[in-house]
C-alpha cells in the first residue's frame, strides 16, 4: 500500500515538473516575450535596457533560463506581482487559497454525498416519474451554461427571495460585508482560519471516532455512533463560535459562503447523480443481485449493500473528472459571486497582464488538481480490495 | 457499424452466371454494394437511435438552430436593412411613446413625472405623452427579441452567434476526432513506450482544468474562434478522447480480422487504416458531439468572462447584459438574459443528447432489454 502511494505521489511530482515545462515554453512562444513587458519602454535607454535584462537574466540562453525558472519555482520564489508591485506572488496566492479551498472541498463533499444518495435511488426507480423528472432535471443541470446558471442563482435566491420574504436570506455577492467589520477586532484571515481549523478538527474527531467504533463494536453499534460522531463533527463548530468573540463575524463569512457553495455544488451534483445511475443500472444487471433477490434479502440491503457498493467505484473514478469540473467551474464562481479566490485572482491578473501572478495561480491550479487526483487514487485504492490486499 | 449483416450477403451471391469473376471485382460494384450494406446499416441504427426519444428532442433543437444559422446571411442580404441589425454595428433609435402619470403601475408605457422631465424637457406635465428613444427597447414587430443596451438587435445576434458556435464546434471535434482516432489507434496498436508515453501525455492533459489554462493563454496570445477550436480539439484529442479511443482501438486489435489481415501481408499501415480506424471511428463521431458541447459551453464561458477576442457571440450578449447592469432587472428586462443563456444550454445539451442517444446505438449494453 505504502509503495503504491510513494509510486503515485513520484508519478504527480514528474507531471508537475512536464506541467512546468509546459508553462514555461507557453510564455516563451507569446509573440513580444516577458521582456518587452518590462523594458519595452521607449523613454529606457539602451544601456540601461540591456543592464535590466542583464539583471533579470533575459539575456541568457533558454536552457538556463528554464533551470532558473524551475529553480525559483521550487524554492518557493514565484516573482512579484506587476500590477501590486512589490507584493510577493506567493503571499497573495497564500491569502487566497484557503477561501479557494472551502469553496472546492464543501462543493465536493456535498455534490458527491448528495449525487450518490439520490443516483442510487433513481436508479433503482427507473421507469417511474420521479426517474425520469430528476434525470431530466439532472441532465439539465448537467449541460446548463453555468455562468448563466450562476447568474440565474444570483437573481433568484439572492434577489428574489430576500425582495419576497422581506429580509436578506442570501448576501448577493463577495466574501464579507465591510461596514459589518468596521472597528473589528479581527483580520478576516483570522477569523477564516479559524473557522477552518475548528471546522477540520471536529470532522477529523468524528472520523476517528468512528474507525475506533468499528474496530471495537458491532456493525450495528458502530453505525449509530458513526451518525452521532457526525452528527456531533457538525454541530460542533456551529457551538463553538456561538460561543466565542467572533461570532458575528464568523457569521457574516458563513452567511456569503452559502450561496457560491450551494452554486457550484447544484451543478457538481448533477453530473455525479447521473454517473451513479448509469453505473447503478449497469450492477443491477449483474447475476449477484439476482443471487441476493433469490436470497430473499430485503430491497433497500439490496440496493445499499450489494449494488451501490459495487456502483460506487467508477464514481470514484470520476472524482478526477469531476475535479478539473469543479475547478473550471470555482473560477466561474469566483467571478460571478466576486469571491476573492485563486480564480478571481487568476483573472485579475490576465486582464491586467500581471504575468507573473498569472503564472503563479496557474501552478497552484495544477498543484490543486494533481493533489486532488493523488487522494481520489488513494479513495479509489482503500475501495477496491485487489490494490488494498496487494 | 460495420458487423456485416446475414441479410446482406444473398445480394453478393445473386449475380447473374454470365458475368465474369474479374467483373465482379470491379470497383464500381464493390463501391455499390458498400453503399447499399450502408444504407441498410444507416437504417438500422436510425430505428436504435429514435426510438430515444430525447435523442429525437436535441436532434430537432440542432436543427432548429442550424436553420437560424443558414437564414442570418439570408435575412441579412435581402430583408434586413445592416445598419440597423449588423449583429455588432447596428443602431435602432427606437422610439417608445409614454404617457407621464403619478404613480407608474406599468413601467412600458407609463412614466414618472421627475423621470419625463429628466429625459425630454423641464416643462412637460402629468397626462402628457411623451416619445423617449429607449434602450434596450422590448420585443416589438421589428425587433423580436427586442435591443439589447446599446441598441442591437438581439435576434440577429442570437442568430449570428449560432453559426460563430456551429463553426467553432465542428473545428474542434474535427480536430480533436483526428488527433484522437490517430492517436488511439497507433497506441493501441503499437504499444510499448510509445503507448506508455502518449497515455501518460494524456493523463497530463486530463488533470490539468482546461479553464485556467485558457485563461492565460487569453493573455499571451490573440485569442479568436479558429485558434479556440483549433485549441480545444487538440487539448481534447490528446486528452480523454485519446484515452477512450485508445481502449476501443485496443479491443479491435486483439479481433481475429486483425490477425487474418496480418496473415494475408497486410502491412501495419493497411491494418491500421483499414482494419482498425474504421471499427474506432463510431465512437469517434460519438466524441465528436460531446467535444461540440464543450466547446460551445467554454467559449461561452470564456467570451462571458470578456477574454475572447470574438466580435459577437452567446457569453457576449451575456457579458453585455451583466456589465451594463442589467443583471438584477429581474423578469423586466428577460430579453437581454434568457435568449442567450438558453441557446448554449440548449444547443449544448442537445449535442450531449444526441451524444447519448448515439451511445446507445453503439454500445448494446445501454439497451433497455
Amino acid at each position: 500500500m505504502a509503495k503504491f502511494i510513494t509510486k503515485r505521489v513520484v508519478q504527480m511530482l514528474l507531471l508537475f515538473i512536464v506541467f512546468l515545462t509546459v508553462v514555461f515554453f507557453l510564455l516563451e512562444a507569446q509573440p513580444g516575450d516577458l521582456s518587452q513587458q518590462y523594458i519595452g519602454n521607449p523613454e529606457i535607454p539602451p544601456e540601461q535596457k540591456a543592464l535590466l535584462a542583464e539583471r533579470l537574466g533575459l539575456d541568457k540562453p533558454v536552457g538556463a533560463r528554464y533551470l532558473a525558472y524551475m529553480g525559483n519555482f521550487f524554492t518557493g520564489n514565484l516573482g512579484n506581482s506587476l500590477s501590486q508591485w512589490p507584493r510577493p506572488v506567493s503571499e497573495m496566492i497564500v491569502e487566497a487559497l484557503p477561501r479557494t479551498l472551502v469553496l472546492f472541498l464543501s462543493a465536493t463533499l456535498l455534490a458527491y454525498y448528495l449525487g450518490f444518495m439520490t443516483g442510487k435511488v433513481l436508479a433503482w426507480r427507473r421507469g417511474k416519474f420521479t426517474e425520469y423528472a430528476l434525470t431530466l432535471g439532472g441532465v439539465g443541470l448537467y449541460t446548463v451554461f453555468y455562468p448563466w446558471f450562476a447568474l440565474l442563482m444570483i437573481w433568484g435566491f439572492g434577489f428574489m427571495l430576500s425582495e419576497w420574504v422581506g429580509f436578506r436570506v442570501f448576501p448577493i455577492s463577495k466574501f464579507i460585508d465591510v461596514q459589518d467589520w468596521v472597528g473589528s477586532p479581527f483580520t478576516v484571515n483570522d477569523v477564516f482560519l479559524r473557522m477552518i481549523t475548528v471546522a477540520a478538527l471536529s470532522m477529523l474527531a468524528a472520523a476517528i471516532t468512528t474507525i475506533i467504533a468499528r474496530r471495537r463494536l458491532e456493525l450495528g453499534p458502530a453505525l449509530r455512533v458513526r451518525n452521532f460522531a457526525f452528527l456531533i463533527g457538525v454541530l460542533y463548530p456551529f457551538v463553538y463560535f456561538y460561543m466565542s468573540p467572533m461570532r458575528a463575524y464568523a457569521g457574516d463569512i458563513f452567511h456569503h459562503t452559502l450561496l457560491p457553495v450551494m452554486t457550484l455544488s447544484l451543478v457538481a451534483f448533477a453530473g455525479i447523480m447521473l454517473l451513479t445511475r448509469a453505473s447503478m443500472l449497469e450492477t443491477l444487471r449483474e447475476d449477484f443481485i439476482l443471487t441476493a433477490r433469490a436470497k430473499g434479502l430485503s430491497e433497500k440491503v439490496i440496493r445499499d449493500r450489494h449494488a451501490a457498493r459495487n456502483a460506487l467505484l467508477p464514481v470514484v473514478t470520476s472524482l478526477v473528472l469531476a475535479l478539473a469540473f469543479v475547478i473550471g467551474g470555482g473560477i466561474i464562481t469566483e467571478t460571478v459571486f466576486s469571491w476573492p479566490g485563486i480564480g478571481l485572482l487568476l483573472l485579475t491578473a490576465v486582464t491586467v497582464e500581471d504575468i507573473p501572478l498569472a503564472i503563479g495561480c496557474l501552478s497552484i491550479i495544477a498543484v490543486l488538481a494533481l493533489f486532488g487526483h493523488l487522494v481520489a487514487d488513494i479513495i479509489y485504492m482503500y475501495l477496491d480490495p485487489r490494490i488494498r490486499y496487494q | 457499424m460495420t458487423d456485416l449483416d446475414t441479410k446482406a450477403t444473398p445480394s453478393l451471391r445473386m449475380r447473374e452466371p454470365e458475368k465474369l469473376d474479374d467483373e465482379l471485382l470491379e470497383p464500381e460494384k464493390l463501391w455499390r454494394v458498400r453503399l447499399r450494406l450502408a444504407r441498410k446499416t444507416f437504417a438500422r441504427n436510425w430505428k436504435l437511435f429514435s426510438r430515444n426519444k430525447i435523442g429525437l428532442v436535441g436532434l430537432t433543437i440542432i436543427g432548429l438552430f442550424a436553420l437560424m444559422a443558414v437564414l442570418h446571411p439570408i435575412l441579412m442580404d435581402r430583408v434586413w436593412d445592416p445598419a440597423i441589425y449588423d449583429p455588432v454595428k447596428g443602431y435602432d433609435a427606437v422610439v417608445t411613446e409614454f404617457v407621464i402619470v403619478e404613480e407608474v403601475s406599468d413601467p412600458f408605457h407609463e412614466i414618472s413625472l421627475a423621470d419625463a422631465q429628466l429625459r425630454t424637457n423641464p416643462f412637460v406635465e402629468v397626462g402628457e405623452t411623451v416619445s423617449i428613444p429607449l434602450q434596450p427597447a422590448p420585443p416589438s414587430k421589428a425587433h423580436w427579441l427586442g435591443t439589447d443596451p446599446v441598441g442591437r438587435d438581439i435576434l440577429s445576434q442570437l442568430m449570428y452567434s449560432t453559426r460563430a458556435a456551429f463553426a467553432l464546434g465542428a473545428i474542434a471535434a474535427l480536430f480533436a476526432v483526428f488527433i484522437a482516432t490517430t492517436i488511439g489507434s497507433v497506441a493501441a496498436f503499437y504499444g510499448g513506450w510509445l503507448d506508455a508515453v502518449l497515455m501518460r501525455f494524456a493523463d497530463l492533459v486530463l488533470l490539468v482544468p482546461l479553464i485556467p489554462i485558457l485563461i492565460v493563454v487569453s493573455a499571451l496570445f490573440n485569442l479568436n474562434l479558429p485558434l479556440l477550436g483549433i485549441l480545444l480539439g487538440v487539448l481534447s484529442g490528446f486528452g480523454g478522447t485519446a484515452i477512450v479511443l485508445k481502449s476501443q482501438a485496443l479491443s479491435v486489435t486483439v479481433k481475429p480480422f486483425v490477425d487474418a489481415a496480418r496473415v494475408a501481408g497486410g502491412s501495419n499501415r493497411h491494418i491500421i487504416f483499414r482494419h482498425i480506424i474504421p471499427n474506432v471511428l463510431p465512437l469517434s463521431f460519438l466524441y465528436m458531439m460531446f467535444t461540440v458541447t464543450d466547446a460551445i459551453s467554454l467559449e461561452a464561458t470564456l467570451s462571458f468572462l470578456g477574454l475572447m477576442n470574438t466580435p459577437m457571440s452567446w457569453g457576449i450578449m451575456i457579458y453585455t447584459t451583466h456589465s451594463q447592469g442589467y443583471l438584477l432587472s429581474g423578469t423586466h428586462y428577460w430579453w437581454l438574459l434568457i435568449p442567450a443563456g438558453m441557446a448554449v444550454t440548449l444547443v449544448a445539451a442537445s449535442f450531449f443528447l444526441v451524444g447519448r442517444a448515439m451511445d446507445e446505438v453503439i454500445n448494446p449494453r445501454l439497451r433497455r432489454r
